[in-house]
């Protein structure tokens, strides 16, 4: 059995790994290493998940009932905008790349490290920063604009905005260093033989997610820091009282908004693609489409912000345009879809938790695809703009994208993270009851949507209660699947059974060429790559059909082990 | 209109849900089909298919282009008011909505409109921006300060509908609701006729009135609860504290610094969320007001 290979393999001598070569708090602090980097912002964004989730709760607890149920409507109105403040900009956005790519992205292209370790470092701190910064405004006078920040009721509240903009103006920094280290580091670091075409189709969408976080994350610093200036020293480019225009903030919030979405979900597709291959053991079909289709998206990702404005006020004819280009950014996503399917048929299908949240992303990333669609549908948007529609879209795009990706790339790479298992039975019924949960909560939204449901109210008509109560049973069934991932994640974490080094069989470099947990400096040397990364048929060091290629396997774990599940 | 946008969104559905059945179901099928039955399976790769590759991309791209079309056309219908409709001026205000009928009467979240006629809407925000939205009807518009936007509708049915303000604008963004009450055609004018203010109305009623009109109920109570606001009951005379501790009577001069200027003093306990826009009201509103207040005993 496996467990029994490793328990041998690590008898003879105490590993080093990246883990325990360093200890203490300053190890942790000033480390340089990607994957304990990657691990801080893991800490980190789990932190500020609870965060965002508590709000989410008492959100669906409030709308529970018509009237007041638990709190005021000013109270509502910071909880529901700080859930999405909190949730954007300190989950969806850091939460693949800067934990998942971190930890995986140099083992994955066969690299000891990112280009820059310090700039990596610092992109923590300045995370760290930019939330605090962003806390200091909450705290001490809430915030209650919604996350979009629109003008001029965001320039008139008296709540904390101006400590808000200035946070993610800083976060920001964060974000665009880290998409700019990861940039290099795949240029630059890919070993002998990993050449674009044989790059895991994680680091391809990390590359697409990484030319967003440039290209995009300054203009919306440049619209946050504008909207401070507003409020401290009356500038008059948003407010209509002083002379400006509000509609043009909406152009920029949304010229970057709307990339950011694909910030979340770009990263996400890679994840997927990692766990369909492995799962299935077979190549993506159309490897080729889906790594190139992750760039195309994200520079068309740029063309398309004004379909959030078909009924702000802009002409006909800009709606009409972002319209048709909304649809050819669709199509390609669409494709997407049903590459990752076609690439399970005749595949050697193993049903276990991280493939669990892969087919749980394709069930429910396509009701947020189809029902974007409909939103960018000029007629269809009228009615349903700004609507629970929208609400629960952009939950099925966002949760399926950010959380069920994250959920089971953590899943997936926690082995790997931490050498240890954890008990795969709870962690189905987990998938399980956060697949059920999501649905249950967010899929009467669409019906509330369809009937007149506006979004961001403390208050509705008698008529929608019944859904408002399924939707926040739902609720409480999503926060029961997660407290119970974060119970047996705790417990495998200091329980967990000692995983071997290849536990899934996969083919990529970070399960071929590193130990059980990885060294400091991943690879004893550097590996030399012969195939894609989906080539099972070719994976002799997995298999070991013929002989198994131990040059190419310098770890203390035999290769070999990983064909026993 | 809604017939039109309802058998484009049934389209929709229908589309969406037989490829989404399609994609699920092959899904599934594919999972249970394909699983895997030895440790070390390694499937023969299967080759990229550039015929089944370029359908699913062809296939789809026809399948968007259709819904394109048809939600454009429906779009430009949904915004071009035909040229004999009726013009009604809407204002939005933190947070109710106020409607002026050509004949200069004026109503507040009731908006009167006969049915079989266009009606067209021209809208305009005092504060920030709202969005008048009847699901009934399917329309929908953001109102925005400093300019105009427009939306038309025609009612066929006399009733009445729901309006909901869909751009958060504050605190009270989920009360600031309103109807379209439809008439038929005849009984509109009848409607209108009668609906002035007379000039000669007692100062406490014309006040009740306004407290309804303005909106005053959704913040104030007259029953002693404390809601966004204070309550109206009891407060003339009463003795209140501010914010910075400083206590004052309620007095005449009090409640109409605290309608006109309501940021002046806060009442200890309450956000200083109350709209400047009241600064609008004329001298005999605000004497009416101060009236119907001084009544709440």
């Amino acid at each position: 059995m496996a467990t029994q290979t490793v328990a041998t393999a690590t008898t003879g001598q105490p590993e080093i790994h990246y883990l325990n070569h360093a200890k203490g708090l300053k190890s942790w602090l000033l480390t340089l290493d990607h994957k304990r980097i990657g691990l801080l912002y893991l800490v980190s964004v789990i932190f500020f998940f609870i965060v965002g989730g508590i709000l989410a709760l008492l959100v669906r607890a409030e709308l529970f009932e018509p009237g007041q149920t638990l709190m005021s409507a000013e109270t509502y109105n910071h909880i529901f905008t700080l859930h999405g403040a909190i949730m954007i900009f300190l989950f969806l956005i850091p939460a693949v790349p800067a934990v998942l790519g971190n930890f995986a992205l140099p083992i994955m292209i066969g690299a000891k490290d990112v280009a820059f370790p310090r700039l990596n470092l610092a992109s923590w701190y300045i995370f760290w920063l930019g939330a605090l910064t962003m806390l200091v405004g909450i705290v001490t006078s809430g915030l209650d604009t919604g996350w979009t920040f629109y003008t001029p009721y965001s320039t008139m509240t008296s709540s904390g905005v101006t400590w808000v903009a200035l946070g993610v103006f800083i976060l920001g920094f964060s974000s665009i260093l880290t998409g700019l280290n990861f940039i290099v580091t795949v240029h630059k670091m890919r070993a002998p033989g990993m050449t674009w075409s044989r790059l895991p189709l994680f680091v391809w969408g990390l590359y697409a997610t990484s030319i967003v976080q440039i290209l995009a994350t300054p203009v919306l610093g440049i619209t946050v820091l504008l909207l401070a200036l507003e409020r401290i020293m009356k500038v008059g480019i948003f407010d209509p009282a002083l002379g400006g225009d509000p509609v043009l903030f909406q152009h920029f919030f949304w010229f970057y908004s709307h990339p950011a979405v694909y910030i979340m979900i770009l990263p996400a597709f890679g994840v997927i693609s990692e766990l369909v291959g492995t799962f299935s053991r077979k190549g993506i079909f159309g490897y080729k489409f889906v790594a190139l289709s992750s760039v195309a998206i994200a520079f068309l990702g740029f063309l398309v912000w004004g379909h959030h404005m078909y009924v702000a006020g802009q002409s006909a004819t800009a709606s009409t345009i972002f319209s048709l280009l909304t649809f050819l950014i669709g199509v390609p996503t669409g494709v997407k879809v049903l590459n990752w399917i076609a690439s399970l048929y005749r595949g050697s299908i193993w049903l276990r938790t991280p493939l669990l949240y892969a087919l749980a992303f394709l069930f429910v990333f396509p009701i947020g695809g189809f029902t974007g669609i409909a939103l960018g549908t000029l007629g269809l948007d009228v009615p349903l703009h700004d609507t629970y529609f929208v609400v629960a879209h952009f939950h099925y795009v966002m949760v399926s994208g950010g959380l069920l990706a994250f959920l089971g790339g953590l899943h997936y790479w926690w082995p790997k993270m931490f050498g240890r298992l954890y008990n795969e039975k709870l962690a189905q019924i987990a998938a399980l009851l956060i697949f059920v949960g999501f649905n249950v909560t967010f899929f009467p939204q669409f019906i509330l949507g369809t009937q007149g449901m506006p979004r961001r109210y403390f208050d509705y008509v008698p008529e929608f209660t019944t859904l408002h109560q399924l939707s926040t049973v739902g609720s409480w069934i999503l926060g029961l699947g997660l407290l119970l991932v974060a119970a047996y994640l705790l417990h495998s974490l200091f329980k967990g059974q000692p995983a071997p080094a290849n536990p899934w069989g996969a083919g990529t470099l970070e399960w071929t060429h590193t130990g059980r947990i990885p060294s400091p400096h991943n690879f004893e040397r550097t590996p030399v790559v012969t195939r894609g990364p989906y080539d099972y048929h070719l994976a002799e060091e997995i298999f070991g059909n013929g002989h198994g290629d131990e040059r190419r396997t310098p770890t203390v774990t035999p290769a070999q082990g990983q064909a026993q599940h | 209109m809604a017939p039109e946008v309802d058998s484009l969104f049934q389209f929709w559905a229908l589309v969406s849900t037989i490829i989404f059945i399609g994609v699920v179901g092959a899904m599934t099928y594919f999972v249970v089909r394909y699983r895997r039955r030895r440790r070390d399976e390694v499937p023969e790769p299967v080759k990229d298919k550039k015929a089944i590759e370029l359908a699913w991309i062809v296939v789809p791209t026809i399948l968007v282009l259709i819904v394109f079309t048809w939600g454009f056309r429906v779009f430009i219908r949904l915004y071009t008011a035909p040229p004999d409709a009726y013009e009604i001026l809407v204002y939005g205000y933190q947070w109710y909505w106020e409607f002026e009928y050509p004949n200069g009467v004026k109503t507040t979240n009731e908006l009167h409109v006969p049915a079989g006629q266009p009606v067209k809407l021209r809208m305009t925000s005092v504060d920030v921006i709202h969005s008048f939205y009847v699901p009934a009807f399917r329309v929908k518009q953001d109102v925005l300060p400093d300019r105009y936007s427009s939306l038309w509708f025609e009612a066929t049915k006399p009733g009445e509908y729901i309006v909901f303000c869909t751009e958060y604008c504050g605190t009270q963004h989920s009360g600031m609701l309103a109807k379209v009450i439809v008439h038929p055609r005849e009984e509109f004018e009848e409607w209108l006729e009668s609906a002035g203010i007379p000039e000669d109305m007692p100062l406490a009623e014309l006040g009740a009135r306004l407290y309804r009109e303005k909106a005053c109920f959704s913040c104030h109570s007259l029953d002693g609860s404390p809601m966004v606001g204070p309550t109206f009951k009891g407060l003339y005379g009463s003795t209140r504290t501010f914010e910075d501790g400083t206590t004052a009577v309620a007095d005449e001069n009090y409640l109409r610094e605290s309608i006109l200027q309501p940021g002046a003093k806060i009442v200890q306990g309450y956000p200083n969320v109350m709209p400047a826009s009241y600064a609008s009201l004329s001298e005999r509103e605000v004497a009416a007001l101060i009236e119907f207040i001084k009544q709440q005993q």
